[in-house]
């Protein structure tokens, strides 16, 4: 079979590296793999009983052995997780413990950190005892597992990921529906001129789709800045004061702006290649039966370009919801997207387990709408310029 | 498209005042690109119009930022300009370094994409093929899967590619492919395929099974018949789906930024450097050169398609 050698070539190179990293979003053993015996002791008590003598005894030995394994830093990092700020209790911790511990182990512990007696800590440990956890997708949206074990949300300040989401979500819905403003008139124009001219024009919608994304980016940068070109005609119409120049960039507007400019080809282009076989001979029988011209255009028209429209749509928002280099170079903080946490979480924070909860939330969303063009508009007719 | 002659008033004004709105979003989409041409030749280090560009005076505009592009990381940059001194740029400009690796890159995974895609693509326009919806949609899908997504997959999947390995037992440990080139290769080539095989599918549709039943009744062999007839019918599109995945690849970052080690800095990756750390009009240099590209690449496609189209019968001569 012809498909075979590439249908592999896909699976290994990208289907299963995604799936990879998405079981890190439920799956991860920094804890329980170097921490055993007080797993143990978790998995052999439920959740609520108080820590006994034998709980600190195994705590006390695994944090020795990890100590002395040198894996210390990954339980920390594991617990640092869910309560942010103990990555250090555990690393100080273990150092003293490798200079000699003697029972009672719980008195020896809360005399190195009284924070060993913090029940925030043992429900962190217990949720960590076991490698398999939903508490990196709790974390996605913003909740988290109170001692007791039930879920409740995190603290207004830290309520930051369904936030991001719905930013992401409503910035691309605006960008998809400013491309469509913007891309409607123009295809409408480049579908109704004459071939010669329509593809004399249509070198001005493929230039910027062929040109390199950082290039477009690049110069909205220039543009866009206060020093820019934008704000030194404005200040020179003097539509604005020397003074008052506008922020129009590391902000939202200059994500909105650079992100409509980048994705507007992936609207006309569609919206065109329906348009071009609309026939217009329905127009102008609706218009000889004495409709206007704006009902014509209402009810006859517009309903022909649907296909297109909801191509061009659905594209560009799928595009848009995964932008990461436009919002990442020109966005501020507020124009930052879920790729960007996503990015952040991976290269900054090294939460790899959050990283990868916020990108599976991230690809269900996609592959729901990517199902749904399929269903529309169907994948083979997918076309390039 | 020209008034009907039964136009209205109103119908005029608003006709001209849909022309001028459709020009202005012709301005919108071109004018960010051509703004950035002039804009590199400046003299001073800002990113706008100074007054002595502006009057056309001659001073005002300079090569100092292309030449930057050539003296950027050169052991001796400020030597005479002999054989020596370019021996010296060939070897240590970072931009020049940076493009080479984009070819390298470039070329070999579109080499790759292709092959397989087109491959690919004669097997799914075959009328018995099963399944064909569903293979299809998992083959364009790493054009739609968001790229911080693929690359963070990828990032640790090619750090140990053979893990997987452990789950039969075989031993997990092969060697690394991020921070190699054939790790950004492979790469790149998953994230052309989805074009090859839109562009080459596009070509088989209406392609004349007949020809090639007619060219096997002749006597020829698959083989003979795939080069002799299938081949060139198609070659127009798998030359701009190739086209296309060069572009993918010479444009591609957030991989890079993810598996490329310090080796395989592209050209994006050090705009992307460029771009984030100090903002230098050097960067719209490689701008001004990159647009250049795309208009040569544009132009390809398009002659392409005509001929494609001509050959095909799609349009009268």
């Amino acid at each position: 079979m012809l498909v075979l050698p590439l249908l592999a070539f896909i699976l290994i190179t990208f289907v299963v590296p995604i799936g990879q990293m998405l079981q890190r979003s439920f799956y991860n053993d920094g804890f329980s793999a170097h921490m055993p015996g007080i797993s143990q002791w978790f998995a052999e008590n439920p959740r609520g009983s108080e820590p006994n003598d034998a709980a600190w005894a195994a705590l006390a030995d695994d944090l020795l052995a990890s100590a002395e394994a040198r894996t210390i830093g990954v339980v920390g990092t594991r617990i640092n997780y869910d309560v942010p700020g103990t990555r250090s209790l555990f690393t100080s911790t273990g150092r003293k413990v490798r200079k000699g511990i003697e029972p009672p182990y719980r008195e020896a512990l809360l005399e190195i950190d009284e924070d060993w007696g913090d029940p925030r800590i043992w429900s962190a440990m217990r949720d960590a005892s076991r490698p398999v956890t939903s508490n990196f997708y709790l974390a996605a949206v913003d909740r988290t597992r109170a001692e007791d074990g039930s879920i409740e949300q995190v603290a207004p300040r830290q309520r930051i990921y369904v936030m991001l989401f719905m930013r992401t979500f409503w910035l691309s819905a605006l960008i998809t529906v400013l491309t469509f403003v913007l891309g409607f008139p123009v295809a409408h124009l480049l579908a109704t001129l004459p071939m010669r001219k329509s593809n004399l024009l249509m070198i001005l919608v493929l230039l910027p789709f062929w040109t390199s994304l950082l290039v477009r980016t690049t110069s909205w940068m220039v543009l866009l800045q206060q020093q820019g070109v934008i704000n030194d005609i404005l200040v020179w119409l003097g539509v604005i004061g020397g003074g008052q120049r506008l922020q129009m960039i590391y902000n939202q507007t200059g994500t909105i702006i650079a992100m409509t400019h980048i994705l507007l080809p992936f609207m006309i282009l569609p919206l065109y290649s329906v348009m071009r076989t609309i026939n217009p001979s329905y127009v102008r029988a609706a218009r000889s039966l004495g409709a206007t011209s704006w009902t014509a255009f209402r009810r006859i028209y517009f309903p022909q370009t649907l296909p297109g429209l909801g191509a061009g749509a659905l594209l560009v928002f799928i595009l848009a919801v995964g932008y990461y280099i436009t919002p990442a170079l020109v966005g501020g903080s507020s124009g930052q997207l879920i790729s960007n946490m996503i990015a952040l979480h991976m290269t900054d924070t090294l939460n790899w387990s959050m990283a990868a909860a916020l990108a599976a939330l991230l690809l269900g969303s996609v592959l729901v709408l990517y199902w749904l063009y399929d269903k529309l508009v169907g994948v083979d007719n997918l076309k390039l310029g | 498209m020209a008034l009907p002659t039964y136009a209205s008033p109103l119908e005029r004004v608003w006709h001209y005042a849909y022309l001028v709105i459709c020009g202005l979003i012709f301005f919108f989409l071109i004018a960010p690109i051509v703004v950035i041409i002039p804009l590199s030749f400046n003299t001073e280090p800002y990113f706008t119009f100074t007054d002595r560009m502006l009057s056309l005076d001659p001073e005002g505009y300079s090569m100092r930022w292309y030449d930057s592009l050539l003296t950027f990381g050169m052991a001796a940059p400020d030597g005479p300009r002999d054989a020596g001194w370019w021996a010296d740029a060939w070897a240590n400009a970072k931009w020049v370094k940076a493009a080479k690796n984009s070819i390298i890159i470039g070329f070999f995974s579109t080499l790759l994409a292709t092959v397989l895609g087109t491959l690919a693509a004669l097997g799914l326009s075959r009328p018995e093929m099963p399944f064909r919806r569903p293979i299809m949609a998992v083959l364009i899908s790493p054009m739609i899967v968001p790229l911080i997504i693929t690359a963070t997959g990828m990032f640790f999947f090619y750090s140990n590619p053979c893990e997987l390995l452990g789950l039969v037992g075989l031993p997990t440990n092969c060697g690394r492919l991020a921070g190699t080139y054939p790790g950004v290769i492979l790469a790149h080539a998953t994230l052309g395929i989805p074009f090859v095989i839109i562009t080459v599918t596009a070509t088989l549709v209406g392609f004349d099974q007949s020809l090639n039943r007619a060219a096997a009744s002749l006597g020829a062999n698959p083989r003979t018949t795939f080069f002799r007839i299938t081949m060139p019918l198609i070659l127009p599109g798998v030359i701009s789906g190739a086209l296309f995945a060069f572009v993918t690849s010479f444009d591609e970052v957030v991989a890079v930024l993810f598996i490329a080690g310090p080796e395989q800095q592209t050209i994006p990756r050090q705009m992307w450097n460029g771009i984030r750390e100090q903002i230098s009009p050097a960067i719209l240099a490689v701008a001004t050169l990159l647009v250049l590209f795309s208009i040569a690449l544009l132009t390809t496609v398009e002659l392409l398609r005509r001929r494609s189209e001509r050959i095909r019968g799609l349009t009268p001569q």
